[in-house]
């Protein structure tokens, strides 16, 4: 590495530690306590939640009974029921909540906009209409099979890209920032909502049903074919991001900066909306629209850590343990009847909106 | 700024007038079409009492009473849009957007739900309740975060969409813990106007939205004080306390009726008052009485639309509302970002 | 000093129009010697941070390019251009929280592997900086927290820490009381007179500009109207011209550099 510029001499080692750094060789990382902390405390619960889940049904079971079960003993009805029906089904819950998580840390980061997430900004609308389009158009060969695994979740793509499109079009040349680009996602939002609906009227009855079932954002009759496509969709964001996200820092410090310290700030935000969309249209796809996780958990981790912008590991944990948590709560609160894990989600996510929204104001207000 | 000045009061006049005439063509259209064409003549004879069984069926017994409901709650949602439009100074404000319907809409289900009314004339008086909790809310939350110069609209929006957004949950949490209840409500989100026309059991809401009609019209040049700043107004000598009272209560009158009648339909509160200011400028006196109008015309020519377009199958208002009202909002965002860029 | 013809910061035929009467930069030429302080000075709306922002790649003109070194900067990757141009923008603003070293640590980012998140050449570059800059007491100080000058020399820490060969500051002075005026232009000095730096400053202060910079380039309507040194160049003819005032310009005689008393307005 060249020294040569404005500080000319190679300087010395610095004589005292300034950030504290964990460093292995040729890799280093900034000693973040306080973001290991919270993301373990995030996972530990969501797994305790998890387990609980993993044993509240129709035939349930004692939380040590789940864990043998997982653990391969047990009657060959433990097994069945945990293994085979309900841990697919809370792994789909866990997965969207990372997936959701990252997209909002992300969308949040690239926008520079604390409220940027993509359920505001009408992605998970276009993945709803997409979603939908396919269940009611395929018939009952979207039940099942290629159509089921692949063909939802891409329509899903199809519509949030579609959807993002939009809205970056009509932003314009404001970009992401402030506030206009939410209302515009609001519009986007209502049209697609409104297409939705269209395609639930306009469909022969079960289709319709179906797709109902789907739109609530529940966990339910979610098994492995809906997992899978997270889980790559997750892997894949995170083989993009590892190597970008140490630079996103700087976007903080506003486009100027960030220009000036090397980022390029066109293609960035390109991979990382890119990736945002994926994760979120692929969760929606799998586990209809969870509104408000994406806004939401990258919050709580961020001000859990106390850091200036979301850490995606540390958002990622609390959201599978905020859908991993609503899942539970929905389904028992006035069990028998289940209710979508979303309810549960906006019901909480509401206010929390709105409190950000308020606290936005006093801040700016200063 | 202000009312009209005398030169101009020839032009919003004839706007209203013109605007009537397009209602009455709407509204025959409205009675002619449908999953059975009747033609124009045959509905003008049908009216004046001539006309087979089937005929006056179709006609007096279904398009009627529907033409009449979707007028009547248009009418109500754009006004009730001018008066909360009027009272957050904020152009961007609509019942539906802001929550006010979804707060209808809920207390109309928990009414169904935990007190079994079922008849509208019952829950009526929810759908006010829901309203006027609803309003209150949103504007104490836009106010706390919008601070004392309102400077962003898009923060009420905001923070209606998530009120609306926590409202919708909880109804759809109802309507699933009982599926009577869901029977009964079943297309009440998008708005549906074909459902029973019972008109008698409907005349307590008509009678409040013709309340809320008038008292709006009374309160028009308030509504052009308000528009110069709260301080301002006070300076005027309006009692902003009663004035807000006053609102508040127009809008409860106004939305709970046009919630039982049409459900909950967004942007035509928006719409309406926009497309009239663009038209005759933001004097309360014309923009009320014309936004009214033109809210008819839009339920009114979106509800005939869902009856052609998936013929004999119908699409319900809600959904063309949102189709199209939902571009229509867009283009006025930005078209406001872009004058005050 | 490097006088080969393509080293250097050189901007060709900059036209940079936002769609009104007049362009924001008419054509503009202008050759950043390597080594030498510069100052950008003119009228408000002259375009002087127009031209400042489009040397530093943060605008991209209509016409015209700039050449850093021969190389047009606006086709280079974007992380190799940071490595030897720095700019500083307006009134940056840091996000709530943020401490000194997190700021100033930002800077490495085009030398950082991302790997090695904080390599110890990192840390030591920081440190650096942070000591030229006066800083290293304030290290682990929130941003918010320090008084005006204190933080400005903060982000010029972090351009230091980009270790560019050239800096372009834009109006790094401006809300900063007198005495943090001093404080800031002083250190631009110094970094000038121990490192030979190219700095580039676009500056409100006339007096200042001729105070601390070797070279006055003065804009007015988008064209360069004067160029030379501060005794050529602060004039009362010049001043007229280019800023529509009579003054009179004496010899500072603390610093040997003209010094302008405005008398009033002319145009």
């Amino acid at each position: 590495m060249n020294a040569v510029g404005l500080l000319r001499a190679r300087p010395r080692p610095a004589p005292v530690v300034l950030r504290r750094a964990v460093r292995m060789g040729p890799v280093s990382l900034v000693w973040r306590p306080r973001v290991l902390l919270v993301t373990m405390a995030a996972v530990l619960a969501a797994v305790l939640v998890a387990i609980v889940s993993l044993g509240v049904g129709d035939f349930s079971l004692s939380p040590a009974q789940v864990v043998s079960a997982l653990l391969g003993h047990g009657t060959r009805q433990e097994l069945l029921v945990v293994q085979t029906v309900r841990l697919p089904r809370i792994l789909t819950g866990v997965a969207a909540g990372i997936a959701l998580a990252i997209a909002g840390a992300i969308m949040q980061t690239t926008a520079r906009n604390a409220l940027a997430s993509p359920d505001l900004l009408g992605v998970t609308a276009g993945a709803s209409a997409g979603a939908v389009a396919v269940i009611t158009l395929g018939g009952t060969a979207s039940a099942s099979g290629i159509l089921r695994e692949v063909g939802v979740p891409t329509a899903a793509m199809v519509g949030a890209i579609v959807a993002t499109l939009a809205v970056i079009a009509l932003t314009g040349r404001a970009g992401l920032s402030g506030i206009q680009p939410l209302l515009i996602g609001i519009g986007v939002s209502a049209f697609f909502a409104g297409a939705v609906n269209l395609f639930l009227i306009a469909a022969p009855i079960k289709d319709a049903a179906r797709a109902n079932v789907w739109l609530t954002g529940s966990l339910n009759q979610r098994s492995w074919p809906e997992l899978w496509p997270i889980v790559l969709a997750v892997l894949v964001s995170v083989l993009i991001l590892v190597p970008v996200n140490h630079r996103l820092q700087s976007l903080e410090l506003g486009t100027d900066i960030a220009r000036s310290t090397g980022l390029p700030l066109r293609s960035t935000g390109v991979l990382l909306i890119g990736v945002s969309v994926l994760l979120t249209a692929v969760a929606a796809a799998s586990v209809g629209p969870l509104g408000f996780v994406a806004l939401v958990a990258p919050h709580v981790a961020r001000m859990a850590c106390g850091m200036t912008r979301a850490p995606l590991l540390g958002a990622a944990a609390i959201g599978a343990l905020v859908v991993v948590a609503s899942d539970l709560l929905a389904r028992t609160l006035f069990a028998p009847i289940q209710l979508p894990a979303g309810a549960v989600i906006a019901i909480i996510g509401g206010p929390f909106l709105v409190g950000l929204l308020i606290a936005r104001k006093r801040r700016t207000a200063q | 700024m202000g009312g009209p000045t005398p030169t101009v009061t020839v032009q919003p006049l004839a706007w209203l007038l013109g605007s009537l005439l397009v209602l009455g063509a709407a509204i025959l259209v409205g009675f002619a079409v449908g999953s059975r064409d009747l033609g124009i003549p045959l509905v003008w004879a049908t009216l004046m009492g001539e006309g087979d069984v089937e005929t006056r069926a179709i006609l007096l017994d279904q398009r009627v009473p529907r033409t009449l409901i979707a007028v009547v709650g248009g009418a109500a949602l754009a006004v009730a849009g001018v008066l909360i439009q009027g009272h957050t100074r904020n152009p961007l404000a609509d019942p539906g957007l802001l929550g006010v319907t979804a707060g209808a809409s809920l207390m109309v289900v928990l009414a169904i739900a935990f007190l079994g009314i079922s008849a509208p004339s019952g829950y009526l008086w929810f759908a006010f309740a829901g309203s006027a909790a609803a309003a209150i809310l949103v504007t104490t939350l836009g106010r706390l975060a919008g601070g004392r110069r309102d400077s962003s609209p898009a923060t009420l929006v905001l923070a209606g969409t998530a009120i609306s957004a926590v409202l919708s949950a909880i109804s759809g949490v109802i309507l699933i813990l009982s599926t009577s209840t869901l029977d009964l409500f079943r297309f009440f989100t998008v708005g549906s106007l074909s459902g029973v026309h019972d008109l008698d059991g409907l005349r307590p809401a008509f009678f409040c939205i013709a309340i809320g009609l008038v008292v709006a019209v009374g309160h028009a040049s308030t509504l052009d004080a308000l528009s110069l700043g709260d301080d301002t107004a006070r300076a005027l000598g309006r009692n902003l306390g009663r004035s807000r009272f006053v609102g508040l209560g127009a809008v409860t009158l106004l939305t709970g009726g046009a919630v039982v009648l049409c459900g909950s339909l967004g942007f035509v509160g928006l719409i309406a008052p926009h497309l009239v200011r663009l038209l005759v400028g933001p004097g309360h006196r014309w923009l009320i009485p014309i936004s009214a109008v033109m809210g008819g015309i839009i339920v009114l020519a979106a509800d005939t639309l869902g009856r052609v377009i998936l013929r004999p199958a119908e699409l319900p208002v809600g959904v063309i509302v949102a189709m199209a009202g939902a571009p229509a909002f867009l283009a006025i965002v930005v078209r406001t970002r872009r004058s005050r860029a | 000093m490097n006088t080969s013809p393509s080293a250097g910061l050189i901007a060709r035929d900059i036209t940079v129009d936002y769609g009104r009467s007049t362009p924001a930069l008419d054509a503009v030429s202008l050759t950043i010697e390597t080594g030498v302080v510069t100052a950008i000075v003119g009228p408000n709306g002259s375009g002087k941070s127009t031209l400042l922002r489009t040397m530093g790649r943060l605008h991209t003109p209509q016409r015209g390019t700039v050449l850093l070194d021969g190389q047009d900067i606006f086709q280079r990757p974007t992380r190799d251009l940071a490595r030897e141009l720095g700019i500083l923008p307006q009134s940056p603003v840091a996000p709530e929280g943020l401490t000194v070293v997190d700021l100033v640590s930002r800077g490495r980012d085009p030398h950082r592997r991302w790997f090695d998140q904080w390599a110890r050449s990192d840390e030591a570059v920081v440190f650096a900086a942070l000591e030229r800059t006066g800083m290293t007491a304030l290290a682990t100080a929130r941003v918010d927290d320090l008084s005006g000058g204190q933080r400005q020399r903060a982000w010029i820490a972090l351009a230091l820490a980009q270790e560019t060969r050239t800096l372009l500051l834009d109006e790094p002075t401006t809300y900063l009381d007198i005495a943090h005026q001093l404080d800031v232009l002083d250190l631009v000095r110094t970094m000038h007179e121990e490192q030979g730096a190219t700095v580039v400053m676009v500056l409100h202060d006339l007096s200042m500009a001729a105070r601390y910079a070797d070279r006055i380039v003065a804009l007015r309507a988008g064209r360069i109207i004067a160029d030379g040194t501060p005794a050529d160049i602060i004039t009362p003819p010049m001043l007229r011209d280019v800023f529509d005032i009579e003054a009179t310009v004496i010899v500072d005689p603390n610093t040997g550099r003209p010094h302008v008393l405005p008398i009033r307005r002319t145009g």
